[in-house]
């Protein structure tokens, strides 16, 4: 029991300050790498301004088209349901407001706790699928590589550790928070490293394509 | 200089090296060269996750995963990895590096150039906002420099610039044409007239296999009082160099249309029905010069409606039977030209039907981005047109209208390839058809 607990301390305390520093750092640097190279100079005469087809396409790239929708639903509702999911339980369970709260002082109201498990265990399931997906889908197996593999395991672990942390299937307890908490930080580390930087760069991608779209009068 | 070459000296030729390398070198530069912050951000963010591949047209109708948008883009994603992330240079200090070499750029080849009409189709879908068009694009330019384009684009290329054709055609051949419009219209096709409102180019492929094309602008332009003249100078619209990816070749091509504008002292310049012609003159030639133009680019589509929204264009009687409509690519996803054609389309066609997906989100007929003219590439080019062909099915019209010589070719031989008997027109001259004659 006391090896478990000082893991659960190193976890929060040392491997945190860690985690943290390696996300911060390294997601700066993934960041300025892209804003650095930046564009040239655009001289073809424009239709359209840039910014606002930029923006409009952030946030309009996150539903498929009718058509796509249609060629890949299970692809496309699969991918919704997990993210969503996930966003759902790490936005919404009073344990992870408690901890976005002292770190920045800003909270909101939680999700009641069984909502917050009926979630998560869809958002495994949902990532379940995404993995026998990954693994039968000849274009999916095609382009997948090692790092599709072990970001898919981490993220799914994340979500497993605290599943079961939360209902005390594994004891003792701060044994699997511990395990939960050090998934989550393996997560933050590999984040800048890994395809796992779209949390942040699908934005500014989603921009320069909607700004070059919409520069030529298309909304992208 | 007695053989042209398409690659451009970029590096300083180390001792050592052997030619292929330096070929290499030389390409993996113009790989390099073309990385920049979108280019960043779209790697940064792929998520592997297949979409792209349901976009198009040359994965869904040969089912083989290679041909997979992302996976064509390899080479340029390694690049991007190994040179412009700090990752990927502490994974070359361990060895770990996943380099591009000659063999993959050979079997790359031909997913870059046989299996990418550059349709733009997955840059509009792609979840996480990536333009692949894009950097297929951008990738071509670092093919062409390490020695890996199609025979056939090359070929296109030297031609261009040899004769101001890739189709190596000459004035004297357009002359001809001049001529018979002119004495089976009775009016006068102006050729190197100063100061009128506009110049107009022509593509090969039109002047060679839609030679009413010249006919009906002339008499559409004559109708509505519109000055316009044709140059000696330069009459080709289309950039073989854009097309196989040399940014060298593609400057001269456009700086020859500059100089043809400039000389005659016109404001505006008339791209034909050629959505690839367009998009090169319009958005790629100021870039490739490296200044803007001093006059305005229009397509001929976007002229016509002008005219129509302006009343200089009195059209009688409708087309009576089920007609429907290709947008091509360059001319609708990549260009915004999408309403024009509808409103003038509106204009003569009663029976105006339109194919399911159009318009930003239309189908590509398989052809464009440089397969038409790489030869090798035809098998791909007819298995990606049955996409077109499963879409004009479902509309059952009885003739398709377009506005893009080399879509209007590959319509016209992919559907008789095919037994449907429905033949492809081109709008300018079906608005040409309409005009109210004048007395
Ligand atoms: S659709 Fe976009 S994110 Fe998905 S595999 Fe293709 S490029 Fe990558
Ligand atoms: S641009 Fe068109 S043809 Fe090329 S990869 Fe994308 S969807 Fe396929």
């Amino acid at each position: 029991m006391s090896g478990s607990m000082e893991f659960l301390l190193w976890t929060k305390g040392p491997m945190f300050n860690i985690a943290i520093t390696i996300f911060a750092i390294g997601l700066l640097v993934r960041i300025a790498e892209i804003v650095m190279l930046g564009r040239k100079k655009n001289f073809a005469e424009a239709r359209a301004g840039e910014w606002l087809p930029g923006l409009r396409t952030m946030l309009t790239r996150t539903v498929a088209d009718p058509g796509t929708f249609q060629r890949a639903p299970f692809n496309v509702v699969v991918g919704w349901i997990w993210h969503i999911g996930f966003l759902i339980v790490l936005l919404l369970f009073l344990p992870h407001i408690a901890l976005i709260e002292s770190l920045t002082g800003l909270s909101w109201p939680a999700l009641p706790n069984p909502i917050i498990s009926l979630v998560t265990a869809v958002t495994l399931v949902a990532l379940l699928a995404t993995l026998v997906h990954r693994m039968t889908h000849p274009v999916k197996r095609r382009i997948s590589t090692v790092e599709d593999y072990i970001v898919w395991a981490v993220v799914f672990a994340v979500v497993l550790t605290g599943w079961l942390a939360y209902y005390r299937l594994v004891h003792p307890y701060p044994l699997i928070l511990g395990m939960h908490i050090l998934a989550a930080e393996i997560m933050l580390i590999l984040l800048p490293f890994t395809k796992l930087t779209h949390i942040f760069t699908a934005f500014i991608a989603r921009w320069y394509n909607g700004a070059a779209f919409g520069r030529k009068g298309v909304q992208s | 200089m007695s053989e042209l070459t398409l690659a451009q000296d970029r590096t300083t030729p180390q001792r050592d090296a052997t030619p292929s390398e330096l070929t290499l070198e030389r390409g993996l530069a113009a790989f390099r060269a073309e990385v920049d912050g979108p280019v960043a951000a779209f790697f940064s963010s792929c998520v592997h996750c297949g979409i792209c591949a349901q976009a198009c047209p040359f994965y869904l109708e040969t089912g083989d995963p290679k041909y997979t948008p992302i996976l064509k883009l390899e080479p340029l994603r390694r690049v991007w990895e190994n040179d412009f992330t700090l990752w990927g240079k502490i994974k070359g200090k361990l060895g770990l590096q996943q380099q591009v070499t000659d063999e993959m750029l050979t079997e790359w080849e031909e997913l870059l150039y046989d299996s990418c009409s550059m349709c733009g189709r997955c840059s509009m879908v792609c979840p996480v906002g990536n333009d692949l068009a894009l950097m297929i694009r951008k990738s071509r330019e670092g093919m062409v420099q390490a020695g890996h384009a199609p025979e056939g684009l090359i070929a296109a290329s030297v031609r261009a610039i040899k004769t101001g054709s890739p189709m190596g055609l000459q004035w004297k051949t357009l002359q001809v044409q001049i001529e018979h419009v002119q004495t089976s219209s009775g009016l006068r096709v102006p050729v190197d007239q100063e100061g009128v409102e506009y110049l107009v180019l022509l593509s090969s492929m039109e002047i060679i296999n839609f030679p009413e094309y010249l006919e009906a602008i002339t008499k559409i332009f004559d109708h509505a009082g519109v000055t316009w003249t044709l140059s000696t100078q330069c009459f080709e619209a289309t950039n073989a160099g854009i097309q196989i990816g040399n940014k060298d070749i593609a400057a001269q091509l456009v700086e020859r249309v500059v100089a043809a504008a400039q000389t005659l002292k016109v404001p505006k310049v008339i791209s034909p029905e050629c959505g690839h012609a367009f998009t090169a003159i319009r958005w790629e030639g100021p870039n490739l010069i490296g200044r803007p133009y001093p006059f305005r680019v229009f397509h001929i589509i976007e002229v016509l409606d002008e005219l129509r929204a302006s009343g200089r264009i009195k059209t009688e009687g409708m087309e009576t039977d089920r007609l429907s409509m290709h947008d091509p690519c360059n001319l609708a996803r990549k260009s915004g030209v999408i309403d024009q054609q509808r409103n003038l389309m509106n204009l003569v066609a009663e029976n105006f039907v339109e194919l399911k997906e159009h318009g930003k989100f239309q189908w590509c007929c398989g052809a464009g981005g440089g397969v038409s003219s790489n030869e090798r590439a035809e098998p791909l080019k007819m298995a990606a047109f049955k996409r077109k062909k499963a879409q004009i099915e479902e509309v059952n019209p009885e003739r398709m209208v377009t506005m893009c010589a080399t879509c209007r070719t590959q319509l016209e031989e992919g559907l008789e390839e095919f037994n449907m008997e429905i033949p492809v027109v081109g709008l300018t001259e079906m608005i040409a058809e309409h005009l109210v004659e004048k007395n």
